[in-house]
Formats: structure tokens, sequence, C-alpha cells
């Protein structure tokens, strides 16, 4: 029920409901954007049951996607030197 | 997928799993409360790349799964009619009442329709100005400030014709009450991110101090689900129990004001029935006097207490148990034998987040297989 | 569905003078005899029909006949990439190729609602000549009813076909073999998407267009160059996982699938996780699966993907063996899981 999917703000409209309109990979969609007034076309977006609930914060975003490659190399690295050391050892 | 992909990504899940194993010293009860989290714990098979020592319990987090049964027969009543077009999302269609579900209603003749917002329900009450346009308000907080935004549209645009059937429901009281239950084994939440990404988590605050238990609030994909797993074992561990937030991107502390300002505005708290748990006081909501015009329960108070018969919950049915981590669905003696998604006894066998559901879909009797054995973490 | 009566389809079409169907229409009489010579003779135009006898007699070559029907009631009747007509051809020429035939004729039985306007009727039968025509079949025979208004939706569509089993050609679920290599035509869930973006409530806009498309002239090439082919399986309601559960269960094996190795388009996949669908369950209609020996596998895969219909093929997994029949999906984190057959109804009225 919490089903809600981040995507592109294309333009934002000037009705009521600011109605925009959402690229989700290439799929696209009319949203309202009346929660999320700070918006700008190119921003993303996380939508639920026909709403922007938030902008994505994509600074924040950016930084724990590059920790998570950061883990993976060191874990990379940390699982290659367990091997080579078992091996040695053995 | 932008935001999507990049948190399905193999090695840096496999990278944060062998962290949450190198720091988990004692086994920990944790409970994840949205639906969407089970469903994504399952569908990418998430338990399997945690610790043993870890026990992931599901909590009440699908409001389809909790929404009273007296709801669900009066929302089969208003469908059943003619001068009604009932609006619902599509897992509350085969949930069962005390008698029928809305698919029951429909294929009896009930003009039941699929709507994926309430703002599809608003278009057709504009529509159709002849009928009564009734939409089924089911969801959290997440889901809340939709149904607002369009009972506010209904009123600037002077509708008679549109109202809501209110099920709403809010977290942190049903946390308070798995907390102060008797049994109670759940030892750390992972909060669920879109519920805080309106709410923000302020409210979690003196919920983490009065029982000392830590709270993450957690997304929606694999990578933020081990995250939030990461960061509530780290407290554990470290004997730590404040409220975190993982979900960056989304949340801000302060949550959406937008949104929470709306939701003061339209609705107010009230006491509300959890299906298999009981009530819990203020875990509700109800449309404000100002916006009574719009509650389909007092707008059609006459006909619905002529319809309405006593609520009646399946006496096999465990869903209470299982919505509050106290059993696991494949604990239940009913569980794929008298209950299954095609006769379902209660709404977590159903709903497409309930955990009965999720077990019966991705879990099965082990099957042998050369390299591992898929089933045994049941 | 309820009061929604809509019967308008929003095809572009020249101007007709505006006439509907009557309950008439179907009775035998005069309008029935002026609706089979002004609507579907000039369109079908062969010899059989033009007979317009009872049924349609034709000489076949030695060899094993296939024969195979299906009913058409997909709603709204027209989507982007086809309409109720194209698709109530491909699928049984589909459905006659999957069976290791080459599809040679087929009936057509209409089923119409009183009030629907002449002129969808003729769009969809247009369509349905245009598309026989390109699959190399000819609709030889039909009926004609038509139902009180609010009875029907429409039109719905019953097809038969008939075909010649392909020299060497043996497909049933008993043939496959733990070993067998899974193969897969095509990106998924094209049609179930294409569907819903036109479908009341649900509307969104994209360029997916439903891969309603004959696929015999693939399947024959398989057999041509030789290939062992144990099953074929076209993918309609259900999607992917329906078809392997039920090959899986009629072969009494088990199979495992890489998620990563089944195609799905961008645009499918931004719809499937905005409407919360799966597209492992989406409806398509021009997308199989072959079970192959792995020795066979990567000819298959050439083979393949020389066709403009199946040029995304790939290979998707493989048939294992397994006390109980299970379909076992590889996700993307390499964690498994089982892929289950879907409880109650994904989308309503895909095809």
């Amino acid at each position: 029920m919490c089903l809600a999917v981040p995507g592109q703000v294309v333009n934002i409209g000037d009705d009521a409901l600011r109605t925009g309109t959402i690229s989700f990979g290439g799929m696209t969609k009319h949203v309202s954007l009346a929660l999320v007034p700070e918006v700008r076309v190119g921003d993303y977006v996380i939508v639920h049951v026909g709403f922007a609930i938030s902008t994505v914060d994509e600074d924040a975003a950016l930084r724990a996607i590059e920790l998570f490659k950061a883990m993976a190399a060191r874990d990379r690295r940390d699982t290659v030197s367990a091997a080579t050391a078992s091996e040695e050892t053995s | 997928m932008k935001y999507v992909d990049e948190y399905r990504d193999r090695s840096a899940a496999e990278a944060v799993a062998n962290e949450i194993r190198r720091l988990v010293t004692r086994p920990w009860t944790i409970m994840e409360v949205c639906g969407g989290q089970t469903h994504a714990i399952v569908r990418f098979g998430l338990d399997a790349l945690l610790p043993e020592k870890l026990t992931l319990v599901h909590g009440p987090g699908c409001p389809v799964c909790v929404t009273p049964v007296g709801l669900i027969d009066q929302a089969v009543a208003l469908a059943s009619w003619p001068q009604v077009v009932f609006c619902t999302f599509g897992d509350m269609l085969r949930v069962p009442g005390s008698r029928r579900s809305l698919f029951d209603a429909k294929a009896a003749g009930g003009d039941v329709r699929l709507v994926y917002s309430p703002l599809d329900a608003l278009a057709l009450a504009q529509s159709h100005p002849d009928r009564e346009i009734v939409c089924f308000a089911v969801g959290f907080e997440t889901t809340a400030p939709a149904f607002a935004m369009a009972v506010k549209e209904a009123a600037r645009l002077r509708l008679s014709n549109f109202s809501l059937l209110v099920a709403h429901v809010l977290v942190p009281p049903a946390m308070e009450a798995i907390l102060s239950a008797p049994g109670n084994r759940v030892q750390g939440f992972l909060a669920a991110g879109h519920v805080c990404t309106v709410m923000g988590y302020t409210e979690y605050e003196p919920l983490a101090a009065r029982h000392r238990i830590p709270i993450v609030v957690t997304g929606f994909e694999p990578l933020d689900i081990l995250e939030g797993v990461l960061m509530l074992v780290r407290q554990l561990e470290g004997g730590r129990a404040v409220v975190e937030n993982q979900y960056v991107r989304s949340v801000r502390r302060q949550g959406n004001e937008a949104a929470t300002a709306l939701l003061a505005e339209v609705f107010e708290p009230s006491p509300r029935a959890w299906r298999g748990i009981g009530e819990i006081p203020a875990s509700g909501l109800r449309l404000k006097p100002a916006y009574a015009a719009y509650d389909a329960a007092l707008k059609f108070r006459r006909e619905l207490a002529q319809t309405a018969g006593r609520a009646e919950e399946d006496p096999e049915c465990r869903s209470g148990l299982v919505l509050q981590g106290l059993l696991k669905p494949t604990e239940c003696p009913a569980f794929g034998v008298r209950c299954t998604p095609e006769h379902p006894l209660g709404a977590p066998m159903v709903s497409g987040e309930g955990a009965c559901a999720a077990y019966y879909r991705y879990r099965k009797p082990v099957m042998r297989d050369a390299s591992r054995s898929i089933g045994d973490r049941m | 569905m309820g009061n929604d009566n809509s019967l308008e389809v929003s095809c572009p079409l020249p101007a007709l003078e505006q006439r509907t169907i009557a309950l008439a229409h179907g009775g035998g009489g005069r309008l029935m005899q002026e609706l089979i010579r002004r609507t579907f003779l000039p369109a079908f135009d062969n010899v059989w029909l033009a007979q317009l006898h009872d049924g349609a007699v034709f000489p076949v070559d030695a060899g094993k006949l296939a024969l195979t029907t299906d009913s058409y009631v997909v709603r709204p009747l027209c989507f982007p990439g086809g309409d109720i007509g194209s698709l109530s051809v491909y699928g049984t020429v589909n459905d006659l190729a999957m069976c290791g035939a080459k599809p040679l004729y087929l009936s057509a039985g209409f089923i119409l609602e009183e009030g629907l306007p002449l002129e969808t009727l003729a769009r969809v039968v247009t369509s349905m000549a245009e598309a026989a025509q390109a699959a190399g079949v000819a609709v030889v025979t039909g009926d004609t009813k038509v139902v009180d208004h609010g009875k029907g939706d429409g039109i719905f569509i019953n097809t038969a076909g008939v075909g010649l089993v392909l020299r060497g050609a043996t497909v049933t679920p008993q043939r496959v073999r733990p070993g067998d290599v899974i193969l897969l035509s095509g990106d998924l869930g094209r049609h179930g998407l294409a569907v819903l973006s036109v479908r009341e409530g649900l509307a969104f806009a994209s360029d997916i267009r439903s891969d309603s498309a004959p696929v015999h002239g693939v399947v024959e090439d398989l057999f041509s160059s030789g290939i062992e082919v144990h099953c074929l399986r076209d993918l309609t309601r259900g999607g992917l996982a329906s078809a392997l559960n039920e090959i899986a269960m009629a072969a009494r094996v088990g199979m495992t699938v890489e998620d990563r190795s089944i195609p799905v388009s961008e645009p499918v996949r931004g719809a499937c996780e905005l409407l919360g669908l799966d597209p492992l369950y989406v409806a398509n209609e021009g997308r199989f699966v072959a079970f192959v020996p792995e020795s066979e596998a990567h000819k298959a895969l050439t083979v393949m993907r020389r066709h403009e219909v199946s040029h995304q093929a790939a290979i998707i997994g493989r048939v294992t063996e397994s006390d109980e029949p299970a379909v076992v999906l590889t996700t993307v984190l390499a964690t498994r899981r089982f892929l289950d057959l879907l409880s109650g109804e994904q989308l309503p009225r895909i095809c």
C-alpha cells in the first residue's frame, strides 16, 4: 500500500492540483504536484496514488550510491585477500 | 530506472549483508512495519542474505489487512446499491468481509471500479452527476493526503455526489500497541519510509525513548532494507536506542509540511479497530466536521444502519497474531490448507502485501536441489 | 463492466454511414446475408468463403493435423499495436505454431452486441483480413450471432484453426527433460500494458505497443534447421510465470530461471513499478518459450534471433530434476525464490 515510485518531472501545470507530467523510465503519467510546491522541471519525485509526496534529494542519493560502491569494492578486496590468505596457509 | 536500479546492485547488497554478518553477535528480533517492505524482502529473497541470528518479523503495515471487517461490510453494502459507483484500490477487492467481498458484490452486479488514485474517483463524480461516487479511503498516513486533497477539490468544485468511506490508520499507535503487548519479542523497528516521507519521524522519538528500542526509517529497495537492518544492528549491538533515517533521499525529519498541513485541515484522529488486533485508541483518521458532507458513513448513515449485520470474523483466522509478529504465517494450522489466496480466511492471505500471501506465493515445501535448499528458512 | 457501455473504438477510420448491428443481423435472414456479403466476404476474399456453404472443404497433405480454438473478449476493442481482430488471428495462428504445425485455415465466429456500430465491425474485420494475409492463412468459414444490447461487450470472437504438423515435430510437455535449456523469444509485458494504457482509470502515456504478432515463421525455421524442439508454449494471460508453471506441472520437472536474463523494456518496467505489477505475470501475445536440449541451445538462439519477432530471444534458464514441480527464480541479488502460479487475475480482460 505504500507503493511509491521515483519519476522525473517533465512539466508542471497551473491548475488547482498542479497536475504535471512525470516520466517513469519513458512511460509518462499525469500526477498532482500540489504537495511538493518547491518542485522544478527535471527534479525527481516520489509518486504515490497519483500524488508526488516528496522530491528526491539527489545529492543524498548520489552520496549513498557512492558509499554502497565503496562498500562493495572493499568487500570484494576483503574476499579476495581472505581467499588468497587461505590458499597460502593451506 | 533511476533511483531504483542502483538500489538493487548485487555486489553492494552482498557487501552490506557481509557487514551485518560481521556485526551480529547475538539473536535479535526486528520488525518491518510496512507491507511494501515485506513484499520487497520476499521478492528479492533478502532474508536469505541475513545471518540466522537475525529474525525478521512482519508487522501490521498492510492497511488492507487491518481494515476492520465492519468497514468492509459497509463497503460491500454501498457497492450493492444501484445509484452508487464504488471506487477502490485493487488490493481491497478480494478481502473477505463477514459474508462477502467487494469482488462478490461486483460479480453480483455492483458497480465497483478499480482506481489508481482518489483523483480518478473525483473525475468519475464529475462525469457522472447522476450517480453517487463513493471512494474507499484505505491506507496509512502516506495515502491520507491524497484523499484529503480529493475532498478539498470536491468542495472547491461544489460536488454533491462524492464521498469517502474512511478507513485510514496511523502507524505510531500501532507500534505502541505492539511494544506494549505482553509477549512482545520485537527489539528493533524498520519504520515505514513512505509514511515518514509524509509525517517525518519526530513522533517516533518518544516511542524509542520510552521503550528503549531503536527505530530506523527505511526505504523499499533491497539496498534500503539491508542498510536499514545494518543501522539497526549497529544500534542493537552498541546498546543504543534512537531514531535514525536511512531513507534520506525521501524523508526529512519534519516530513512534508504541505501534506501534514492538509491532513490537519481535513482529518482528525479517531479510534480505530484493527482487524485481528482490536481497537487501538487514536489510531485512525476521520473527516473533520467541516467536511462531514464528504463522509459516506454519515451521508448514508440511515441506509447503512438497515443493512449492517454483525461484523464477523472467521474464528479460525489468526491474522491478528501474524500482524503483531507473534506468529509466522507458516505456523498457522490453516495456512495453505484451509486458507489460500483463492479461499482466504482473512485479509493477510489475500492482500498483495499481506505476510500470509507473501509466504504462500514465495515459499513451498523444500525442493530437492543440488546446490541449495530453498524453504529451510521458513 | 457496470454501466460503461462505450462501444466507441478510438482507431482512425474514414467516415461511414452511421449504422448499427440489429438483432436481425444474426437472424439468418436478409439482413444477415447482407452483412456477410458486404462486410465479411470482401474482407476475407477466398474461394471457400465465397461458396457461402455451411463449412469449408479442403485437401491436406499426408501427415498429422493440429486443431486449436480460442475466444477473444479483450476490452477495449482497440489498443496500441492491434485490436480484437488481429489478436484473434495471430493468437490462433500462434497456438498452431506451438503444436509444431504450419497454420492453414481459420474459422471465425462472431457474437455481436445489438447497437454495435457497423463501422467498428468493419474495422475489426479489415484488421483480421490483414492479419490473415500477413500470416499466410485464410479465414474459410464463420458464424454470426447477435445478442441483446447490454448482453455482450461489442464484439466477442472465437477463432478455431487447422494446421499441418511439420515433419519431425513432436511438441509436448512430456518431452521436456532435466538439462533442457529454456529460451524466451523476446521482451515481456507489452500486450498487457498496451491494453491497460487505454483502459479507463489507469490511463498513462507510453510508446508501449502490443507485441501481438505471428510467430509461426520462426517456429518453422527452428524445425527446418533440424533443431530438436521438445516443447513450445506461447505466453498469454498469466505471462511467463504461468507458462513455465504449467509445463513444469505437466512434465513433472523443476525449472530454474535467471531474472537478469529475462528481457523487459524500460517503459514496461516503469509502468509495472508504478502500477505494482510484476512483468513476469503480465500478458504477452507474440512471445513464446522453447525447450531444447542443451546441445541445441545456441543454434536455436541463432535461428530465433534471425527473425524480427524474436530478435531479442534469450536463454533464461534450464530444466531440473525435482520431486515437486516448481519454478525457481534467481533474483538480481542472486538469491532464490519460487515463482508461483498467479492467484486470481492480475489484469482482467486483456486477451
